[in-house]
């Protein structure tokens, strides 16, 4: 390539041409090295988790040159996959996520249709208000939420704490606001001859939205289910703080607490759980990227 | 509140008595409708976010057993400890060094991306946000790992270059290094997909007319990349300075605030005094000094994404 684009600029007068396809070639090819410098910088931690998950702790212990597999086995996805714990954190984690995924769209869609559409008394703070809510991290609330639930269950002896349907209650804090955020500049997008129409045609507003607004915004909606389900499967705070019986853990936090005993790493299964842990939200993504990828930026713009 | 709904639509609905009557009703009914249908919202944000806002101020003024109300006396008491001090020196160090190096390294790899042809593209973003994806408390485990004090993998490859084995998390010095690593590590993903879609927002015009100008490459950066994204820029960085100042679950996994409380933040903290020291309200007044950094960071992204709103 870049003989040829030597020659050009040598045989015609126009030498700038030349010059700047040579820059560009080489601008390429640095790129190039620059990414898989990065691209190895940013994928070393998920592939050292596979590499460790299918050692057995022999050869862990062994201390052997960590970054290759000398004797690969099954044997630490077999034990996790067998145990009763790890499936029970496996579907408490399943559970949680959809539930919290379904109220996060039943909450959200409907109030961003209503936001973005149907304009009334105090509509516009209420957008703003959410967008701030969503700005409102987990760590600032778990110590009075805690609070709130140990006094609601001395009060009216509805146990939370300790139960996994809190987090239930605890996860649309921090999906609803975002989902609600987005699903608003969705449906912002919309043309308003649509519904107009849709109106004029004799839907009421309910139809309009499942009729009209739904399978328009279909990929905003996608978005902001895929959005919820990530943030859900990954929150650690909250969990942490409220459940703490091993048969109410989730994912994250009882890979943490039940694998670390005491001072004892069993890292082949730690990073094997983690792997496990990983995998939904990876598998999402590897299929649904650009949804994903639309929902991240989203975020950053007002419809 | 119907009337407000109404002024827009006063000429029209002016005409007849019986026009303006059932469409009073239709609008009446749609502020009822629109009301319904954001009250599970308002529900929500009013009975989780802001009463336990309020609570957490209410709770931060109770003594240690929260049967007496001692004022101010909690913040005093923080005042007059070290550890608190570290843990704000800490936090801010923290925040600001993780979220100056996540923005220019988004920025430096959104521009290698941006750089290659657009049928490679699409594999590189995709191998290059993994870390945004796994969850934070599991890939921080790989972390962990990777650092661990006899079996790290990094002094391994280290040993080879004949470099002696560095504490990673032993070391103060180098477990807030290692701390702020990982949360880069977390970051940059998201910088880079962001930038990279202000990148493509760029019009090619603007390079071609600052090439015939003779601008070098720099001064394309400066003079037309920079000014074109500087409002995504300002929407991420602020954004990313709310979750990283108020970030857990890499400390709390990675060093669990050790050694001797040099990782320690506020939420990591709070977390410690308030659930596992059970005193309630001093860990929520830990939590509270978040608020300020954060509120200031909230009020300038509002009104950078109101301005983006605006020019499109």
């Amino acid at each position: 390539m870049t003989t040829v684009t030597i020659d050009k600029a040598t045989r015609t007068p126009k030498v700038k041409y030349g010059s700047m396809s040579r820059d560009r070639a080489w601008a390429l090819r640095w790129s190039y090295f620059f990414l898989v410098i990065f691209a190895i910088f940013f994928l070393t931690p998920p592939v050292y988790m596979l590499i460790t998950s299918l050692k057995s702790s022999a050869e862990i212990s062994a201390a052997t040159n960590p970054w290759w597999v000398f004797h690969p086995t099954l044997e630490n996805y077999t034990s996790l996959l067998t145990s009763n714990q790890f499936l029970r954190f496996f579907w408490n984690s399943a559970i949680v996520s959809i539930f919290v995924v379904t109220i996060t769209m039943l909450i959200s869609v409907p109030a961003a249709f209503a936001l973005s559409r149907m304009r009334f008394w105090g509509s516009a703070t209420l957008a703003t208000g959410v967008f701030l809510t969503y700005l409102v991290p987990e760590t600032l609330l778990f110590i009075p939420l805690f609070k709130m639930f140990a006094v609601i269950g001395d009060f009216t002896g509805i146990q939370l704490i300790n139960r996994w349907y809190v987090l239930l209650i605890l996860y649309p804090t921090l999906t609803v606001p975002f989902c609600t955020w987005i699903m608003i500049g969705y449906f912002a997008s919309i043309p308003k001859e649509l519904d107009e129409a849709a109106i004029i045609d004799g839907a009421s507003w309910f139809q309009t939205l499942t009729r009209i607004f739904i399978p328009v915004a279909l990929p905003g909606l996608i978005a902001a289910t895929i959005f919820a389900f990530t943030v859900s499967w990954a929150q650690f705070l909250y969990p942490l703080v409220f459940t703490t019986s091993t048969d109410q853990l989730v994912m994250p936090v009882g890979i943490i607490t039940t694998l670390i005993k005491g001072d004892v790493f069993n890292w082949g299964q730690i990073m094997t759980g983690a792997l496990l842990g990983a995998a939904p939200p990876l598998i999402i993504y590897a299929f649904l990227m650009d949804y994903y990828i639309a929902g991240l930026t989203a975020g950053a713009t007002k419809g | 509140m119907a009337d407000v709904v109404l002024q827009p639509n006063r000429a029209a609905t002016a005409k007849t008595a019986r026009k303006r009557s059932s469409l009073h009703n239709a609008l009446r009914r749609k502020s009822t409708v629109a009301f319904l249908m954001t009250l599970p919202l308002i529900l929500l944000i009013a009975l989780l976010v802001i009463y336990p806002a309020f609570y957490a101020i209410h709770l931060a003024t109770l003594n240690k057993s929260m049967q007496r109300f001692i004022g101010l006396s909690n913040f005093e008491f923080l005042f007059k400890r070290e550890t608190f001090w570290l843990v704000v020196k800490q936090s801010c160090i923290f925040a600001i060094t993780a979220v100056i190096f996540k923005a220019v390294l988004g920025f430096i790899i959104a521009h290698f991306v941006h750089n290659i042809p657009a049928r490679g593209q699409r594999k590189w973003r995709g191998m290059l946000l993994v870390p945004w994806v796994i969850p934070p408390a599991m890939s921080t485990l790989a972390w962990l790992w990777l650092f661990d004090p006899s079996y790290s993998a990094f002094n391994y490859t280290l040993g080879l270059f004949g470099a002696g084995p560095i504490p990673w998390t032993g070391d103060a010095l180098w477990a807030r290094f290692s701390v702020i690593l990982v949360n880069i590590w977390v970051g940059a993903p998201f910088f880079m997909i962001m930038y990279l879609a202000a990148l493509k927002s760029v019009p090619e015009q603007l390079y071609e007319a600052a090439a015939i100008d003779g601008a070098n490459w720099w001064q394309r950066i400066w003079y037309v990349t920079l000014p074109m994204m500087r409002n995504i820029i300002a929407i991420t960085t602020l954004f990313s300075l709310i979750v990283t100042f108020a970030n857990f679950d890499i400390v709390r996994i990675l060093t669990a605030g050790g050694p001797l409380d040099h990782t320690h933040i506020f939420a990591t903290w709070a977390f410690r005094v308030g659930i596992e020291g059970s005193d309630i309200p001093l860990g929520a007044s830990v939590s509270l000094f978040m608020v300020p950094i954060l509120a200031i960071a909230a009020i300038f992204i509002l009104r950078d994404v109101n301005k983006r709103g605006n020019e499109a």
